[in-house]
């Protein structure tokens, strides 16, 4: 194949890959601005604002990508679960426990600088890796469908990660609400890679993921086995590879990229667990992002980078242009539930193409 | 001896208290999975009819009109689901995923633009008691046993499991699997619907941001435990509602338990279910398939 | 009866249905003959209102009707049987049956939908229990099942879809003796089929379907299997397979008392022993369900025996898993390529590879290069077509997508080759090919297990047959002495001592 030929078949893959995605944004932001005239403001003036607070400036841009950090992890974590045919939809209690563990090996352990970031960010990816590990392991030997185990997972991981908080590791000087005591300086990721914004190294690390988890799938056996059980468990099986194993693998996996996540974010932003009101958001948000990028690396942290501006954008919105900030979960929840219904684009196409073979 | 009568009478009633939202929920989930769709909005189905629940009884002063409100609105989120689910083929969990974030930034957006704050709404009317009991928890426990007559002794119930078990056979059989599986999730509309008005105005008199608080998954759990069947979901749910009742029983007595064992206990219970620790659980055959009509 | 005239159906590019006219006769068996994917099915699911056809004409008793659903095909008087029964494994053989259109009001009558199921079950003596959930009920009753589902609906023209795959020789004749009776009785039936045999016996007029077009509509007295095969396939075949005296040498294969059970769990395969050699073909015959499945699963290591050892060329390999049993010399064509064989989103190459990925890994990352080489050889050697490993698995045909399978398992030069079920859904020209790999795989010294529910091809192919029936061999007998009635008897359960 000739190079030009390869570039014109690469970008014919590429637009066809961003055509679902860019349409379901855009009806995203469609409802978003009627749901802004409902509130009775400018959506002009609400998008400007929403603008300025994204990238009007560098430290804001900064600031933009900090949101978008997590996004890249759970997003990878919900692709590679996919890839091998599993829906995890159990990120949320994953993170909290992976949060919890990275802040205790963050505060307890006494490590040198060069060390102890790597040896919390472990720590919070086995936990993950673990908690995940049991939707596998129900799923490979019980045949428990991992949606239904993942959200009882939820749940129990969320009062799981608030008990270990409240009789474990609370810091009993704290002056309000439950937290552990603060990370030692040792264990933080350096912040300030854009003048002014918390933006950490972090961000090297998930892009580091991404990368890793391309050519885990795609460049390695053991990905070729991952993606075979997820397309065809049958014929994985009798090529010789175990499904149960890789299922297992899998969910470790993706729940040790979701540890990172976790880790990530008590490491480079809050410095300690604070007690959980509840489910933080990026588990859903990662469906999303691994839907929105179709499942493939580069397309998940350019949606991590669309999920992250809308996170941060909205309640910046909210103080500026007082456009509420719920808008910005009717934008998330439009754009994911349209590219949810794939059945509509492949009606939608299929129409075109009969239209165009009457005209024809 | 009194005080352990009047004790265990609290109890009970607590019990029922809490059962009666989750009950309503999981019937919903029963009707829809029965029927081949997967439905993990109830969650913000509730969440939408426990704030719809509020706001008609604020505006016309009538509790009763509330849960109007709350079921026509549950129904009409839940025809939101059952187009993408059934007619687009679309993936259930994750448009259910995407309903519950709708739900989210919907009710947080109508408090501030009908009350003007994010916290919560002021008290409105309420559905009453009856016997000390309110009349909700009479509603939930009807209905269970209509819904168990309605699945396992009409000729409705019968088309509806078939197209939740093998619907290219029901099809072939003359039986519409599109127009069953529309009522199948709009009947979980109406359910989970009322299930939120029963919280709303009925358990208290307010709705607060994000206040079903997991219920919906809760209810997801107690179907699941009870096998698909209403009357097995009823009986998860007063298992489920009496370890939340015994869990403030045990507060008042000051024997400490850690609150969220308690809180933790109808996930890991169904879990061990699943599992086939207790009584193996399995799912309708053609459930979350989304079903081809030209093939 | 049935007047269906220019009958046109396209899938995209493809046409399956050409321009087809039929003419059925009221009260006749006709036989709708034609090979795998020919059109038969799509031509009979247009007349049952499955598909909406894209041109032509369907006519009933006289008068013109359009049949747009399977509820417009009920109320007209078609029924149908189909190859896969629609059957609902957890409801109650009534609540199948009634289904639909159930007795009573709103409330379910279901002792009035037993009392109708027993009184048209011993009308046309189709015996089944109505009270028994059909997943505890045998096969064969669940066709039966599935015909009272039609007259319950007051069917006058009924259609089979292939009917007899599924039954054993002595449920064959049985149904025969129920078509008859139907026809007796004022029915009309039309029967899908693409064995030869089965016209001969049961129908009174044959159409022929070829690629999509009629060919002929002939009465079916007086017509021989060679006529009726040259007009299914476009010209003479050959019915046998060329093949010299086998030349046998040492055991490659040797089983030993094997047991298994099957997915629910009951005893599918009891105390098996047998033995192939290098250099023959063994054949094993049999009706789909005695254990021919479970006893592929087990060889190939998808299944684990409850007892028994399996040696490969002298090596235990019992308790080995797939991969490790393909190390140890074993091929496998499995029974379902669609399912099992190939992972059809992956592309030409990376199914050439399955089961090999691991050596096609330099310092833990993958060599495409080497991939795409190896799969050019095989594509070449196998003529698979089109000749593209770059395409997705899933574009190819079925005859394509097999000749892949079959290159892949005999370029790895296996000591062992368990064929199952080689050529199910093809047409002949792909059939021919595969049999023709087999021999060559044989003569080429290799031990080869053919497993297949075909008895014409095993009795084809074959230098040794052993039939199974019910989890057991229950004869092992040269080809050469073998006689189809005996075979079929035996397949059956008759002449042995099996208990039951």
């Amino acid at each position: 194949m000739s190079p030009a030929n390869r570039i014109g078949k690469w970008l014919k893959a590429a637009s066809e890959a961003l055509t679902v995605p860019v349409l379901a944004t855009a009806l995203g932001l469609l409802v978003g601005t009627l749901f802004i005239l409902l509130a009775g403001k400018n959506p002009l003036e609400a998008y400007a604002a929403f603008a300025q607070a994204v990238a009007g400036e560098p430290r804001m841009f900064g600031e933009t990508l900090v949101s978008s950090i997590p996004l890249v992890f759970t997003g990878l974590a919900v692709m590679l679960a996919f890839r091998c045919g599993l829906f995890n939809i159990g990120v949320e209690g994953q993170y909290l426990l992976a949060q919890v563990f990275a802040a205790w090996a963050g505060f307890a352990l006494v490590l040198p600088g060069w060390l102890h970031p790597v040896v919390a960010m472990l720590a919070g990816m086995v936990a993950g890796a673990l908690w995940a590990s049991i939707v596998g392991l129900l799923k490979a030997y019980r045949g428990v469908h991992e949606v239904i185990s993942s959200i009882m997972l939820n749940y129990t991981g969320l009062y799981l990660s608030h008990y270990l908080l409240l009789y474990y590791l609370r810091d009993p000087g704290g002056a309000f609400g439950a937290a552990t005591p603060a990370i030692r300086p040792t264990a933080a990721l350096t912040q300030g890679l854009i003048a002014g914004s918390r933006l950490h190294t972090g961000l090297w690390v998930a892009l580091l993921a991404a990368f890793l988890v391309w050519v885990f799938l795609w460049k390695t056996p053991a990905g070729y086995e991952v993606r075979a059980v997820g397309l065809a468990p049958g014929a994985a099986e009798y090529g010789g590879i175990s499904v149960a194993k890789n299922i297992v693998l899998a969910m470790a996996l993706s729940g040790a990229l979701t540890g990172l996540a976790g880790a990530v974010q008590t490491l480079g932003l809050n410095g300690k667990f604070y007690e959980p009101g509840g489910f933080v958001g990026y588990g859903f948000d990662g469906i999303a992002v691994a839907l929105v990028g179709r499942n493939h690396p580069v397309g998940v942290v350019l949606a991590a980078l669309l999920f992250g501006a809308l996170e941060r954008g909205g309640p910046i919105m909210q103080a500026v242009a007082g456009v509420p900030r719920a808008v910005i979960w009717v934008v998330q929840g439009t754009v994911i539930f349209f590219v949810a219904v794939e059945g509509l684009w492949r009606f939608l196409q299929r129409r075109r193409a009969a239209q165009e073979v009457k005209a024809a | 001896m009194t005080v352990l009568i009047s004790f265990l009478v609290t109890i009970l009633a607590s019990t029922l208290r809490s059962a009666t939202p989750l009950l309503l929920a999981s019937l919903g989930g029963v009707f829809s999975e029965r029927s081949g769709v997967v439905n993990i909005a109830l969650e913000g189905i509730m969440l939408t009819g426990a704030w719809a629940g509020v706001y008609f009884s604020y505006v016309t002063g009538s509790a009763l009109a509330g849960v109007l409100g709350a079921i026509i609105l549950g129904m009409t989120i839940s025809a939101i689901h059952a187009v993408a689910s059934i007619h687009y083929h679309a993936n259930q969990v994750v448009s259910g995923v995407a309903i519950n974030l709708l739900a989210a930034g919907f009710t947080e957006f109508m408090m501030t633009r009908v009350w003007s704050n994010v916290g919560q709404s002021p008290a409105v009317h309420k559905v009453g008691d009856f016997l000390g009991i309110n009349m909700f928890v009479y509603v939930a426990v009807a209905l269970a046993f209509i819904s168990h007559f309605a699945l396992w002794r009409t000729r409705w119930g019968l088309r509806l499991r078939a197209v939740g078990e093998h619907p290219l056979a029901a099809d072939t059989m003359g039986i519409s699997v599109y127009k069953m599986r529309y009522q199948g999730v709009l009947l979980s509309g109406f359910f989970a619907g009322l299930a939120g008005a029963s919280l709303s105005i009925g358990l208290v008199s307010l709705f607060t941001n994000g206040m079903t608080a997991g219920r919906g998954f809760i209810a997801l759990a107690a179907m699941i435990f009870g096998k698909w069947s209403p009357l097995g979901a009823m009986t998860a749910c007063l298992l489920f509602g009496a370890a939340d009742a015994i869990g403030v029983a045990f507060q008042i007595l000051g024997l400490h338990i850690p609150n969220q064992f308690l809180q933790m206990a109808p996930y890991v219970v169904t879990l061990l279910a699943l599992a086939g620790v207790i009584g193996r659980s399995t799912p309708p055959v053609a459930d979350g398939v989304p079903y081809d009509k030209s093939h | 009866m049935l007047k269906l005239t220019g009958i046109t159906k396209r899938f995209g590019s493809l046409v399956a249905n050409d321009h087809i006219d039929l003419d059925v006769r009221p009260g006749e068996i006709h036989a709708l003959l034609g090979e795998n994917g020919a059109g038969k099915t799509t031509l009979m699911n247009i007349l049952y209102g499955l598909h909406s056809p894209d041109e032509g004409t369907i006519e009933l008793k006289g008068r013109p009707v359009k049949v747009e659903s399977p509820r417009q095909a009920i109320e007209l008087g078609i029924g149908m049987v189909h190859q896969h029964f629609m059957l609902i494994p957890v409801f109650t053989v009534a609540e199948n049956i009634v289904l639909g259109q159930e007795p009573g009001g709103a409330v379910l009558d279901m002792k009035r939908a037993i009392a109708d199921v027993e009184q048209l079950s011993s009308q046309y003596g189709l015996k089944v229990d109505p009270r028994v959930k059909v997943e505890n009920i045998s096969v064969g009753q669940q066709q039966r099942v599935e015909i009272l589902k039609a007259l319950y609906r007051g069917a006058e023209l009924l259609i089979l879809d292939e009917p007899t795959a599924v039954l054993t020789p002595q449920e064959v004749a049985d149904l025969g003796q129920i078509m008859k009776g139907l026809v007796a009785q004022g029915r009309t039936i039309i029967i899908i089929t693409h064995k030869l045999k089965e016209v001969l016996q049961f129908a009174d007029r044959v159409t022929v379907i070829r690629r999509g077009r009629k060919i002929a509509t002939v009465e079916a007295k007086g017509q021989s299997e060679a006529d009726l095969a040259a007009l299914m396939v476009g010209r003479a075949i050959s019915l046998t397979v060329e093949k010299r005296p086998a030349n046998p040498g040492a055991a490659v294969l040797e089983v030993h008392g094997l047991s298994a059970k099957n997915d629910q769990g009951l005893p599918a395969l009891k105390d098996v022993s047998f033995a192939v050699r290098a250099g023959e073909i063994v054949g094993i015959a049999g009706v789909d369900g005695n254990g021919q499945s479970e006893l592929v699963q087990v060889l190939s290591g998808l299944r684990r025996p409850t007892g028994g050892r399996v040696l490969l060329s002298g090596r235990d390999v019992t308790r080995l898993t797939p991969g490790e049993v393909r190390a140890a010399g074993m091929g496998h064509i499995p029974e379902d390529r669609q399912r099992r064989g190939l992972v059809l989103d992956f592309t030409v190459a990376e199914n050439a590879a399955l089961g090999q990925q691991r050596q096609f890994a330099s310092w833990g990352v993958l060599n495409y290069r080497l991939m795409a080489e190896s799969a050019a050889k095989i594509v070449e050697a196998f003529d698979v077509r089109p000749p593209r490993p770059d395409y997705a698995a899933r574009t190819l045909s079925g005859g394509n997508q097999q000749k892949l399978i079959v290159g892949r398992e005999i370029s790895r030069s296996p000591q062992l080759m368990l064929a199952a079920q080689p050529t199910r859904g093809l047409d002949v020209g792909a059939i021919e090919f595969i049999h023709k790999q087999l021999v060559a795989a044989r003569d080429g010294g290799r031990g080869v297990l053919l497993v297949s529910l075909e008895l014409d091809e095993v009795m084809a192919l074959a230098d040794r047959i052993l039939v199974m029936y019910k989890g057991q061999v229950v004869a092992d007998i040269p080809a050469e002495t073998a006689r189809e009635a005996e075979l079929g008897l035996l397949m059956a359960g008759g002449g042995t001592n099996v208990a039951s």
